[in-house]
């Protein structure tokens, strides 16, 4: 499966589009990194237990948005889009998006 | 006594507002020179924001590359940010809060390129995104996304246009 956020792959020709695929997840931060996070928030700096939440939930959007690709027949997401959104406090939803086609050599 | 318990919450609230302030300062400074390091070290791969590749030339297949930051401000800049609230204008220690999630996420994204074997990254998109913390609704942390498609470019030879 070949990903991109080009509208072109250099090198292969778009023989089929299949639509839209896309992929969320909503995941919501435990007590444990809610409490490093209010004492990081009185000195300040990275919270690296959020970027790694953030990264994982991320990661499963992707997947996710990689199965319905495949389901549909799709070697390649093209255009992919990624987006962001804070539902409750606490919570977060990740949303991956795309073009499913498929390309050929040449 | 309710004296007491005035001076006692002042006392605390000084003592975060300090804390911040010292412990705030030293993590921007010490992140920013860490930042313009591995800036420095990253200089030769190349990042566009065009959604198109120069036509001329052959590229490796591409690969899509993400980076990600969740920064956190200081007690002592919420405080600052909080006053310049009531008379508007702008909010500096948030400026350098969010530029830094975005340099580190930047770098982040780069770094995945490099370690593919990338040296150009095409169609960059930024998207920046509050993170909640707690029940207070003030925006305290930030997260800053960068992602793109990592190419390296198989003649060398060629100039870019």
């Amino acid at each position: 499966m070949i990903l991109s956020t080009l509208e072109q792959l250099p090198g292969n020709r778009i023989t089929e589009h299949l639509g839209l695929v896309h992929g969320s997840t909503v995941k919501a931060k435990h007590v444990g990194r809610d409490l490093m996070a209010s004492l990081k928030n009185i000195v300040g700096g990275e919270l690296v237990g959020y970027t790694e939440l953030l990264n994982e939930a991320r990661e499963e959007s992707i997947k996710r948005m990689i199965a319905e690709a495949e389901s549909i027949g799709a070697n390649a997401v093209i255009n992919i889009r990624f987006s962001t959104s804070s539902i409750t406090s606490g919570a977060a939803e990740l949303l991956a998006y795309g073009s499913a086609v498929k390309v050929e050599n040449g | 006594m309710p004296d007491f318990e005035y001076s006692y919450q002042i006392g605390w609230f000084l003592l975060l507002l300090l804390t911040g302030y010292l412990a705030g300062r030293y993590n921007e400074r010490r992140h920013y020179r860490s930042i313009r390091k591995r800036e420095l070290g990253l200089k030769d791969l190349l990042v566009f924001s065009t959604r198109h590749l120069p036509a001329d030339g052959a590229y490796t297949a591409p690969a899509m590359v993400l980076g990600s930051a969740v920064i956190s401000v200081d007690y002592f800049k919420s405080f600052l940010a909080s006053l310049r609230r009531l008379i508007g204008g702008n909010i500096d220690s948030y400026e350098s809060l969010v530029e830094r999630a975005r340099r580190e996420a930047i770098l982040r994204m780069k770094l995945e390129a490099r370690n593919q074997g990338a040296d150009m990254v095409f169609n960059v998109k930024l998207e920046t995104s509050r993170v909640y913390s707690g029940e207070k609704n003030l925006t305290q942390s930030v997260e800053v996304l960068a992602y793109g498609t990592a190419v390296k470019r198989l003649e060398q030879s060629a100039e870019i246009h």
